[in-house]
């Protein structure tokens, strides 16, 4: 429900937000750069749990509960200042969003509300063992691949 | 003058005809299935090897809907617009009134049961490498999942791809069943290569095309623009793809990257497919994909 709700806001946020956001373009640049910082903080967090999880690096418990709840906050990030209409592959340089982003924001936003659905029961999992940190993990990455999936151009 | 005309009408005729006959569809020897009784267990490996259902279940299918094969995806390209068809078991709207031979002559050479040419939209130029025996256990896998009675749409094309006898000629160039990646290879690297030219068509996005649409097989995996629009498909020879033989298998099984990237467009709808294969499968496709010749 709480998700239900979050995922609503923000895509009323973004959408109030394309009113205004045209005359701000010069700023689409910096959106870009930002997102592109926050996914990269993403798989920063989730590839100590992969490591973890694909037997690369020893399952530690406190390193483990550290990702898991950075991935939690940074899901928990405004998604509405950083994906500005007019940021899109078609419109703008050096980004892989497709415009159909801004076509469906509500399912968008959906989607990233499954990404903090799957962060948080991944920070629920994280300290409780490896098998618990495996069994977490398809959830969390899943979510990661449903939004690309559809919202992101290949290379 | 009247004579010459008279040679060159006969010639123009001549050509026509032997054009016409060389674009004729040419099935299998009736033969060929005979005695093949096929295994829907050992079928269900090649079904998801062959990724069946990220072209044929409905869009935005998960789970247990992606077995029901009732079509209806889209594919722009640059001829037009593809619509996957019903291949569910359904006898009037699905495939289940064919017998084995019309099975086997679509997927091997691309010819309906009405004898018609398809598209090779459908990757026929890769499942022409099947063996027999997976084609007869994958019809039998098939036809344990739920029918679907909803119809088959036309694809949308511009002329002259509308004429179906042209792609008789288009196979003659491009159909061609034999191994791109050639030399001695391992077990493993065999059975890879088999996933990947006979059932997980691969070079179908990975290699570029030429003007007339057939794969470009000097530059197998090299990569090429993106079929559906903007971007392109990665490079997946050893030239680019550096990672470990064990992070292509993770990859091939989670869709996360050694970097923790995901996979995104129609890959995500592969992962679906090769993460229900033996780990074993996936690490002979890391096998192979590691003999590749590299781009440049």
């Amino acid at each position: 429900m709480t998700t239900l709700r979050t995922a609503a806001a923000v895509a009323a946020a973004i959408a109030a937000l394309g009113l205004t956001a045209a005359a701000a373009n010069p700023t689409v640049e910096n959106a870009i750069h930002a997102r592109q910082a926050q996914m990269d903080l993403h798989a920063f967090n989730l590839g100590i749990l992969g490591a973890m999880a694909q037997g690369k690096a020893p399952y530690d418990a406190a390193t483990a509960q550290a990702a898991a709840d950075n991935l939690v906050l940074l899901s928990g990030l405004s998604a509405t200042l950083h994906w500005l209409p007019g940021s899109d592959n078609a419109t703008a340089a050096d980004t892989r969003a497709l415009p159909a982003i801004w076509a469906n924001l509500a399912d968008f936003a959906a989607k990233y509300a499954a990404f903090g659905d799957g962060a948080r029961a991944m920070q629920a999992a994280a300290g409780g063992g490896l098998d618990a940190v495996k069994a977490a993990m398809g959830g969390l990455g899943g979510a990661c691949g449903a939004c690309h999936q559809t919202y992101r151009a290949p290379e | 003058m009247a004579r010459a005309l008279a040679t060159l009408l006969a010639l123009a005729l001549v050509a026509a005809a032997a054009g016409y006959v060389l674009a004729l569809p040419r099935t299998l020897p009736a033969a060929a299935v005979a005695g093949l009784a096929g295994d829907a267990a050992r079928g269900e490996r090649v079904f998801h090897a062959g990724g069946c259902a990220g072209c044929h279940a409905a869009p935005g299918a998960e789970g247990e809907a992606r077995l029901v094969l009732s079509g209806g995806r889209e594919f722009a390209t640059p001829f037009g617009r593809f619509v996957a068809p019903n291949i569910s078991p359904d006898p009037v709207r699905g495939i289940g009134g064919w017998t084995l031979a019309a099975f086997a002559n679509a997927l091997l050479r691309g010819v309906g049961p009405d004898g018609r040419h398809y598209y090779p939209a459908f990757p026929y130029t890769t499942y022409a490498r099947m063996a027999l025996a997976d084609v007869a256990d994958l019809r039998a896998f098939m036809a344990t999942l739920p029918p679907s009675a909803e119809p088959s749409r036309p694809h949308a094309l511009g002329f002259p791809f509308t004429i179906r006898l042209g792609l008789g000629l288009w196979k003659r160039l491009y159909l061609d069943p034999a191994w791109v990646v050639g030399g001695a290879l391992s077990a493993a690297e065999t059975r890879g290569r088999y996933l990947a030219e006979a059932l997980g068509h691969c070079g179908e996005c990975h290699t570029p095309r030429d003007a007339l649409g057939g794969a470009v097989r000097s530059r197998w995996l090299a990569g090429a623009p993106n079929p559906a629009g903007e971007g392109r498909i990665p490079d997946i020879t050893p030239a680019r793809l550096t990672g470990s033989a064990d992070e292509i298998a993770a990859y091939l099984e989670t869709g996360l990257t050694p970097g923790f990237d995901s996979a995104g467009g129609h890959m995500a709808e592969m992962i679906k497919s090769l993460s229900a294969l033996p780990p074993g499968d996936r690490a002979a496709l890391a096998a192979y994909l590691k003999r590749v010749p590299p781009s440049r």
